[in-house]
């Protein structure tokens, strides 16, 4: 393709390539300071291409292409070309990673230790585990936690947190504006603008941390909170991950480890400050 | 014998991990998951000895288990090995 880029995640490597130089550029601005695919392979590939040709300069529209694709996925405008190219990272992991157990979930971690946050959309796990990553935890990941099919670790996957809506005003308030992309106004999803992690979370991204607690977090209720049994969270769980299914036994093996190994609970919350009090409470207790 | 004879996969055909009561069971012919109650558990250990009917597995289980002396409890039986065969768990022999 015209414009690419290479770009490690983790423990993934993406090649993007775009018949756009605008996607490219504004991946290189929030992507800066993270490294290439490792060796320079590449283990996912993202294509932005014009739906039609012409509709590479007429009303241009973007086509998430690569590796995996979903035909029914309708096209993005040239605006969007930075969610187009987020999506298309998504829709790469989800449908093609084998080598890990991966959950919908974001996560964070400290001293060596992660907390993992899953829930519907909307529920606030993306947005809790910005706000914890620019509050002394290192962020591992906002959209996916990927579980090491052997051992059972957390591998970092810190890709740009997508913030929606209110939840752009919030870390505009916590982190400076040059970790932050262009605001991206009227996309499918609403207002969109993601979130370059703290440095640490970058240079740290190929150490794993060890699983600590499970949180099932619910916004816009009062505050509540019920443990979660291992049995519960584990179907939770299965339903969070893009991959149980085609990993067979060593998804069962994973994920029953990760349930029976480690405290669960779900949290309702009617605000973010609230949620947080909520996390560090029962982070402070969880070997009491 | 009377009833119809059910068998089930040997048992290291499965994966079975307890979680707080419930039984976390993959089965490895077809691939899927169960989350299964007792005494789906206790009916597949009884079927390892080989294929039985309800009444056969009564005894078994009488071998491990305090049962109730209850004349219903074969129909108990017979219920949940249904529910074992509609999740394929288990087969009729």
């Amino acid at each position: 393709m015209r414009h690419g880029l290479s770009l490690g995640v983790g423990p993934v490597g993406f090649r993007i390539g775009s018949a756009w130089p605008g996607p490219i550029a504004a991946l290189r601005g929030l992507y800066a300071g993270y490294p290439e695919a490792e060796d320079g392979i590449a283990d996912f590939t993202v294509r932005l291409e014009p739906n039609r040709p012409w509709r590479r300069w007429i009303r241009p529209s973007i086509a998430i292409g690569g590796d995996h694709r979903l035909p029914e996925a309708a096209p993005l405008a040239l605006a969007h070309g930075l969610l187009a190219a987020e999506m298309g990272m998504n829709l790469q992991m989800a449908l093609g990673l084998r080598r890990y157990l991966l959950l919908h979930a974001s996560a964070v971690e400290r001293d060596g230790r992660a907390l993992v946050m899953t829930g519907a959309s909307g529920a606030g796990k993306s947005t809790l585990a910005a706000l914890l990553g620019e509050r002394g935890w290192r962020l591992l990941g906002d959209e996916f936690v990927l579980v090491d099919l052997a051992g059972g670790g957390l591998h970092p996957f810190p890709r740009a947190v997508s913030l929606k809506n209110a939840a752009i005003t919030l870390l505009e308030a916590e982190a400076p504006p040059e970790r932050f992309g262009p605001v991206l106004e009227e996309t499918p999803k609403g207002r969109i603008r993601h979130l370059r992690p703290r440095a640490e979370a970058i240079h740290r991204m190929a150490e794993p941390a060890v699983p600590a607690l499970i949180l099932f977090p619910r916004y816009g209720y009062d505050k509540a909170l019920r443990p979660v049994g291992a049995a519960e969270a584990f179907v939770r769980l299965t339903q969070a991950s893009t991959n149980y299914v085609s990993l067979g036994e060593a998804g069962f093996r994973a994920l029953t480890g990760l349930v029976t190994a480690n405290p669960a609970c779900a949290i309702d919350y009617p605000d973010t400050d609230g949620a947080i009090d909520l996390v560090e409470t029962l982070w402070a207790n969880l070997d009491a | 014998m009377t009833g119809p004879l059910y068998r089930a996969d040997p048992p290291t055909m499965r994966l079975a991990v307890e979680a707080e009561g419930l039984t976390l069971l993959y089965h490895r012919p077809s691939g899927m998951t169960h989350v299964l109650g007792p005494p789906a558990p206790e009916l597949l250990t009884a079927l390892a000895e080989g294929p039985a009917d309800a009444a056969e597995i009564v005894r078994r289980l009488r071998q491990h288990h305090d049962l109730q002396d209850d004349a219903g409890i074969e129909a108990v039986v017979a219920a949940r090995l249904d529910e074992l065969e509609a999740a394929g768990l288990v087969s009729r022999a």
